[in-house]
């Protein structure tokens, strides 16, 4: 009805017929394997299974080389002592689409074609990149645009990327500005806090919140991101050392 | 000697006026009161103050000339974090409501102040599919019933709050729950049995109220060798769903008690359960004296797309295209709205009220006919409305001095996808469920291509006669009242209050926490209160003092 989860649980019991050995996995498997991945695992392991020191599911390395079978009791039992838990609710078919999946993905994994310099990245990024008149990472900028403190456990790098070429790519809800026009003032810009049917939050490029009422507005439209492209004015180079900058950022700094 | 009588006649009248005039006049609540409980608007008897389900206030002195006057009068705390589901009850200035999941209250409904709270503990076996709430209460005699998460329902003291008898309508542990709001008509108390998104067959049963000893049980899904079991195929009806988690409506007339029923599950997947599934996503008319089935609707057969039918049945006795009717009008899940016979179940007619395109037209019947190829696809495809629905279960109103129906629903759509095996919606660019785990929310592109309305239908063509756009969805219900204004709101947490004819906006309230209740209206010595659940609290609203 309203939930969808325990139906879909549900589904998979009733209709996982026999069982998958991992290395003879469907593409289907490899599917549902990276679903219950994203759901289940992603949170500690990261989006690309990388996170845990020493593991890195993309290259397909693990504390210590291990068997379909032993992974899979790993992910139904956990490891004791450690923070590794076990996945009640989960059997032994899902965990096993896991492992097909996780093995699926070193066959993909290719290394980015240029390797960046993390602290040649911070330079670009706190001087003629000026991203700190919008971002902050630790305290430092502006409380305009997103904090990008910990953008490297947020974003993947593809998606990191991205926005530094394209900044209107991809927006998040929270991220979007809009220009609102009062009846008697002249246009204002601002990052979108909240809205409803009678008003309108907004961040103001001078940190002030402000609300408006609709009613007084004669305009209220979406804008483009404030952002601009690195497309073409900054090279490969120091676009790979922001990049690796911005990866690096991982909250350590923050309390 | 007539000089005497007249003094006699003034001093009785002086009595009587005094008489009525104190606030502690609590009779007992026949089943009279509650059937001709139009004639106490100053009472709210039943879960939307009339069995007919209008959600129609006869109270007047706040009307469209001072409700922009309206202020705050008192405000409650739940000491719950679930949704504040319930309307409450109110008898002779005693509000009763539900505090999530179980604990009843009884409130001074002129100042919010507590009399007692009854506190019933779920077994931890008690599993729902979409919250522990609870919708409300029913009330007879000095008793109130309420349905429990772990499927009980309780007989408890009005006066006193204590647990009369506690009997048990199905097993948690099968994963029964029950979250509306039950019905009484005279020695019976009917409820439904909610958990249709699980491996569970839907219920209504009717029990004794003074001894809670079961009288009839409505399976709705049919058993072997019963009508409509060959809807099913193979084993699926024992799993079936059809749900039972929304208020009934009673028409004295022809003794029947109407109800609407939940999808069938599993709910994306129809592949095991092939047929019509009945009495899945349909509104079935039983006798309340039997629980025999007098006639059934069904509004989506076969469903994939959780089309829920649990609306609260709205009864109306109207001139209906010119001749005189009685009829059941119907805002449904699945985008379509109905008007139909409700002595026979005929249809008399139905179209879509928002944009809908997995159908294209109806049968003599009332069947809606599918349009081909709008079902799961491995690529995806864009379906209107989409699991959402365009409406939920929050309560729709009928204006008797008006003619008008009153939803508060939404438009939205999204995408139905074969991913893996198995059909499951998705968000529209793919990237996120459409049903978000905690708050429900919807996925969209942009803020046009999603919305909650308050809409006034004209029951003759079923078009809107007005609407008032919010730019959130809603789950908000509508209460209409002889003062020709319609409360209404949604998740912003705004009480709405429109011109009925107009549905211009003459007065709101910003109570801070989504509306995920309806509005009602009762009054204390005179004064008429506007209450609603918003957040975790019940607010009510009153005119100043002169």
């Amino acid at each position: 009805m309203k939930r969808f989860i325990p139906t879909l649980l549900l589904v998979l019991a009733v209709g996982a017929g026999s069982r998958v050995i991992a290395q003879h996995a469907t593409a289907f498997d490899i599917e549902d394997g990276g679903r219950a991945f994203e759901s289940t695992c992603a949170g500690c392991h990261g989006p690309d299974g990388n996170l845990i020191a020493g593991i890195d599911f993309r290259r397909g390395v693990f504390r210590r080389p291990l068997t379909d079978a032993e992974i899979v009791a790993i992910i139904l039992r956990g490891i004791p002592n450690t923070p590794m838990p076990a996945t009640p609710g989960m059997n032994e078919e899902q965990a096993t689409q896991i492992v097909a999946y996780l093995r699926s993905l070193p066959e993909t994994f290719t290394e980015p074609s240029t390797v960046g310099d993390a602290a040649r990245g911070q330079a670009i990024f706190a001087g003629e990149g000026q991203c700190l008149d919008c971002h902050s990472v630790a305290g430092e900028g502006s409380r305009l645009g997103p904090d990008l403190s910990r953008i490297g456990l947020d974003r993947r790098a593809a998606e990191i990327e991205l926005s530094l070429l394209d900044p209107d790519a991809e927006i998040q809800p929270t991220n979007r500005f809009v220009t609102v026009t009062p009846r008697r003032a002249e246009p204002v810009t601002g990052r979108l806090l909240n809205h409803d049917t009678f008003t309108v939050q907004l961040m103001l490029a001078d940190e002030r919140l402000q609300l408006f009422e609709k009613s007084e507005l004669r305009d209220l439209a979406f804008v483009a991101s404030p952002m601009p492209s690195y497309r073409g004015s900054l090279d490969a180079q120091a676009l790979a050392d922001v990049l690796s900058y911005l990866v690096s950022l991982r909250g350590d700094s923050l309390p | 000697m007539r000089n005497f009588h007249r003094s006699l006649l003034a001093l009785a009248f002086s009595l009587a006026a005094s008489l009525a005039a104190l606030p502690a006049v609590q009779a007992q609540v026949s089943f009279e009161r509650i059937l001709n409980a139009e004639r106490e608007p100053e009472n709210w008897l039943s879960y939307s103050a009339t069995l007919d389900n209008q959600r129609y206030s006869r109270l007047d002195s706040i009307n469209t000339r001072n409700v922009a006057e309206l202020e705050l009068a008192w405000v409650w705390q739940a000491r719950s974090l679930e949704k504040f589901e319930a309307t409450p009850l109110v008898v002779d200035g005693i509000l009763y409501t539900v505090q999530a999941p179980n604990d009843v209250v009884a409130l001074d409904a002129a100042t919010g102040r507590v009399f007692w709270t009854y506190h019933h503990e779920p077994s931890p076996l008690a599993r729902t599919c979409c919250g522990r709430v609870n919708r409300g209460l029913a009330i007879v005699g000095d008793t109130l019933f309420m349905g429990t998460i772990d499927a009980h329902l309780l007989a408890i003291d009005a006066k006193s709050g204590a647990l009369i008898w506690d009997t048990t309508v199905a097993d948690a542990a099968e994963n029964y729950s029950i979250t509306m709001a039950p019905m009484v008509v005279r020695d019976k108390v009917m409820i439904g049995t909610a958990g249709g998104d699980f491996a569970t067959r839907g219920q209504i049963a009717a029990f004794d109220v003074a001894t809670g000893k079961e009288l009839w049980r409505f399976h709705t899904i049919p058993a072997p060798g019963e009508p409509g079991n060959e809807t099913w195929a193979g084993d699926s009806w024992k799993t079936g769903g059809a749900a039972v988690w929304n208020a009934g409506a009673y028409d004295p007339e022809s003794n029947l008690g109407f109800w609407g029923t939940g999808n069938p599950q599993p709910d994306w997947d129809g592949r095991e359960r092939r047929g019509d599934n009945l009495y899945s996503d349909s509104v079935v008319a039983l006798d309340v004296d039997t629980g025999e089935l007098a006639w059934h609707f069904q509004f989506t057969p076969h469903d994939e797309l959780d089309y829920d039918s649990t609306q609260v049945p709205v009864l109306a006795d109207i001139v209906w295209r010119g001749e005189p009717r009685r009829v059941m009008l119907w805002a449904n899940r699945n985008g379509l709205m109905y008007v139909l016979d409700r002595v026979t179940g005929k249809f008399l007619f139905g179209k879509p009220y928002v944009e809908v395109n997995w159908m294209d037209g109806f049968d003599a019947n009332g069947r809606p006919q599918r349009v081909p190829g709008m079902l799961p696809s491995p690529e995806g495809t864009l379906i209107r409305p989409h699991v959402h629905g365009a409406v939920n279960w929050a309560p729709p109103s009928f204006s008797p001095r008006t003619g008008l129906f009153y939803v508060s629903h939404w438009e939205n759509s999204g995408i139905m996808a074969i991913e893996g095996q198995f059909p499951q919606p998705v968000g529209i660019n793919r990237r996120q469920t459409a049903m978000g785990q905690v708050n429900l929310e919807p996925f969209f592109n942009n803020d046009d291509e999603a919305y909650g309305v308050v809409r006034a239908y004209d029951p003759d063509t079923l078009e809107p006669v007005w609407e008032f756009k919010m730019t959130d969805i809603t789950w908000g219900g509508v209460l209409t009242t002889a003062g020709d204004l319609a409360f209404g709101g949604g998740r912003e947490g705004y009480l709405l209050g429109l011109d009925a004819r107009s549905g211009e906006l003459l007065w709101r309230a910003s109570l801070g926490g989504q509306i995920s209740s309806a509005p009602m209206s009762y009054a204390v010595n005179g004064k008429q209160f506007i209450a609603i659940a918003a957040g975790s609290a019940l607010f009510t609203f009153v005119l100043p003092e002169r």
